[in-house]
């Protein structure tokens, strides 16, 4: 479904500020695939994001979605592929648009546009059931302006944008890490419904390893640049917060101790 | 001075078209473009060379708007392709307008008075009409043509806008102004839709051109200055009196704010010291006092809330302490 070969990534190459960002990244995604990655800050995690969502282009490599490359495919014409939320619930919506032209406008990732209304009566009902499994009751309110939803409730909708038009590929970058406890777990929820639901292929990053260990079917380590540590199937299954700490400290050793805060 | 209130309004109404231009720009797109000055002398060297070449008026203004869109698609080009920051993509190509518009004129200034243009046409198309109402009302203008065009032109276009901001493409070119990252993410082409957006708003700027050389018998290279000014005067005061909640209520008010703007300057121009050369400085003025007063009534109403709120703490905790 997605293939990642050899994708490298260094920012100011050859100046002072040389950072290598990736190294040598190999993954492969089965259809279904729920991965789940973890690693500290600067890892690579979110260059590696917008490697796959063609925000960046990579050094070298090749990025392969269901057999098609499209390393050099623009970030637009690739979105027809790939479905993202990102950390900012501000960022994945158009605050002052109302919730159901947002949508037309997420309705439109496969289908070229068009002089046609965005929103038609038939649209209307679809997003009306849609936003229903939601249950925010945004169904309601599908005049709103998007910027007076909060910021759970904006993720919310982010979420079911990049999803109901069941991309190849969903990319989720820390998508919860920038809501309250409750609301984080809120998305949690419908992140794992939606995924469930529509069988999508995931990615997706967090900074909580608990959330790392408890979903999906895969589990990514990222350290410098680099997967470090990879786990599916059983093992994936028995993995615990602890276990995962104990890896990390085996392959890391020393920088067990400044990297724990930020993992936990 | 109802005459020239009357003509102001004609005028406002012609002007209208830019500020709708203006509006998609600077609101929809969020794009401060400046070309505007340069494009809507384009627009009127355009229709009044094909004029003076004999082409048909209506035909010609038709052209002078696909001029104007051809404009902003350069100035879009620039910016999206060429990596250069909005502001500075349309002062280049106002710069090179200038240069483009003394070409097409071919000198600073082309008379149309002996030409026939649509204002020629629609005020002979009209003649009947005006005779019956000059019969029932007793103001007698020149022709009520003008403002029954403008009034209908005006109309079809800014219901066309608002349609066509409803459409899938619309909607995208809104998104490309409330949320760039948002809409690549959905398969949004920005810099496609910065292109045909800045193409579309410069094509109103130089179908209004087009108009006001027809409607005031010459274009001239020098009638774009300042123009841009005139167009967000429009837009801040349509904004400020009659509000922009909706898209729909945003290029009425849009509309109604070049008129009124007309209308302030046809009254200022009647104080005793000032002289047709403040019309600029006046503008600015005008501009700015639209830009501040709303701020500083924010403010105000603001403080008032928040001393109202400090008042309501202090009572009830005076009734607390009262109560224990
Ligand atoms: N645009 C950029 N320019 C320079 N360095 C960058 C840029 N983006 C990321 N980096 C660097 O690349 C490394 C990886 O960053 P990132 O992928 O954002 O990490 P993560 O998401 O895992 O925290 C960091 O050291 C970061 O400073
Ligand atoms: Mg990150």
């Amino acid at each position: 479904m997605l293939q990642l070969k050899q994708i490298t990534k260094v920012f100011n190459e050859g100046t002072l500020d040389e950072k290598v960002a990736l190294k040598h990244i190999e993954l492969s995604l089965q259809p279904g695939d729920f991965v789940t990655i973890i690693g500290s800050n600067g890892a690579g995690k979110s260059t590696l994001m917008n490697i796959i969502s063609g925000r960046l282009a990579p050094d070298t490599g090749e990025v392969v979605i269901d057999g098609k490359n499209v390393t050099t495919m623009s970030e637009h014409d690739r979105a027809r592929y790939i479905g993202r939320v990102f950390q900012d619930p501000m960022a994945g919506t158009a605050p002052n648009m109302t919730i159901e032209e947002n949508l037309a406008i997420a309705y439109n990732r496969t289908v070229r546009r068009t002089l046609q209304f965005g929103v038609t009566k038939k649209r209307r009902e679809f997003f009306k059931e849609t936003l229903a499994t939601l249950q925010l009751g945004l169904e309601n309110r599908l005049h709103a302006k998007v910027g007076l939803l909060s910021g759970g409730e904006r993720q919310a909708l982010s979420l079911l944008m990049a999803t109901f038009t069941k991309p190849h590929v969903l990319l989720l970058d820390e998508h919860t890490a920038a809501l309250d406890p409750a609301r984080a777990q809120l998305i949690t929820n419908l992140t794992k419904q939606i995924v469930e639901q529509y069988r999508l292929t995931t990615l997706m990053v967090t900074h909580n390893m608990e959330q790392a260990v408890q979903l999906g079917n895969r589990l990514i380590m990222m350290d410098g640049g680099q997967i470090i540590f990879e786990a599916s199937g059983e093992e994936k299954k028995k993995l615990t917060v602890e276990a995962l700490l104990q890896e990390f400290q085996r392959i890391r050793g020393s920088q067990f101790a400044s990297d724990r805060a930020v993992l936990v | 001075m109802i005459t020239a209130l009357f003509s102001s309004v004609e005028a406002g109404l012609l002007y209208a078209l830019m500020a709708l231009g203006v509006y998609i720009s600077f609101r929809i797109l969020d794009f401060p473009d400046l070309t505007v000055d340069g494009s809507f002398v384009t627009g009127a060297a355009v229709a009044s060379v094909l004029i003076v070449g004999g082409v048909n008026p209506f035909i010609a203004s038709l052209a002078a708007l696909g001029a104007g869109f051809l404009a902003g698609c350069a100035t879009g080009l620039l910016h999206t392709k060429g990596k250069i920051n909005p502001l500075l993509s349309g002062i280049l190509m106002m710069i090179a307008l200038y240069s483009i518009n003394l070409r097409i004129m071919d000198k600073p200034n082309v008379p149309l008075l002996q030409q026939e243009t649509v204002m020629t046409i629609i005020t002979t198309a009209f003649q009947r009409f005006d005779q019956a109402l000059a019969t029932f009302i007793p103001f007698i203008p020149k022709t009520w043509a003008i403002i029954v065009f403008g009034v209908l032109l005006v109309t079809i276009v800014k219901v066309v806008i608002d349609l066509f901001l409803k459409t899938e493409v619309g909607l995208a070119l809104r998104a490309v102004g409330d949320n760039k990252k948002m809409i690549a993410s959905f398969s949004g082409n920005t810099d496609r839709l910065t292109i045909i957006g800045l193409g579309l708003s410069n094509a109103l700027v130089a179908f209004s051109g087009a108009l006001i050389a027809q409607y005031s018998g010459f274009s001239d290279i020098g009638m774009g200055i300042g123009m841009i000014v005139i167009g967000l005067a429009s837009v801040i005061i349509g904004e400020a009196l009659f509000g922009a909640k909706t898209i729909v209520r945003a290029t009425l008010a849009v509309i109604l704010g070049a008129i009124v703007y007309r209308i302030v300057i046809t009254l200022a121009l009647r104080v005793q010291f000032l002289e047709t050369g403040d019309v600029k400085l006046i503008t600015a003025l005008i501009v700015i006092l639209a830009l501040v007063v709303p701020q500083m009534v924010a403010t105000r109403a603001e403080k008032q809330r928040k001393a109202r709120k400090r008042g309501a703490a202090v009572a009830s905790t005076q009734a607390d302490y009262e109560s224990v």
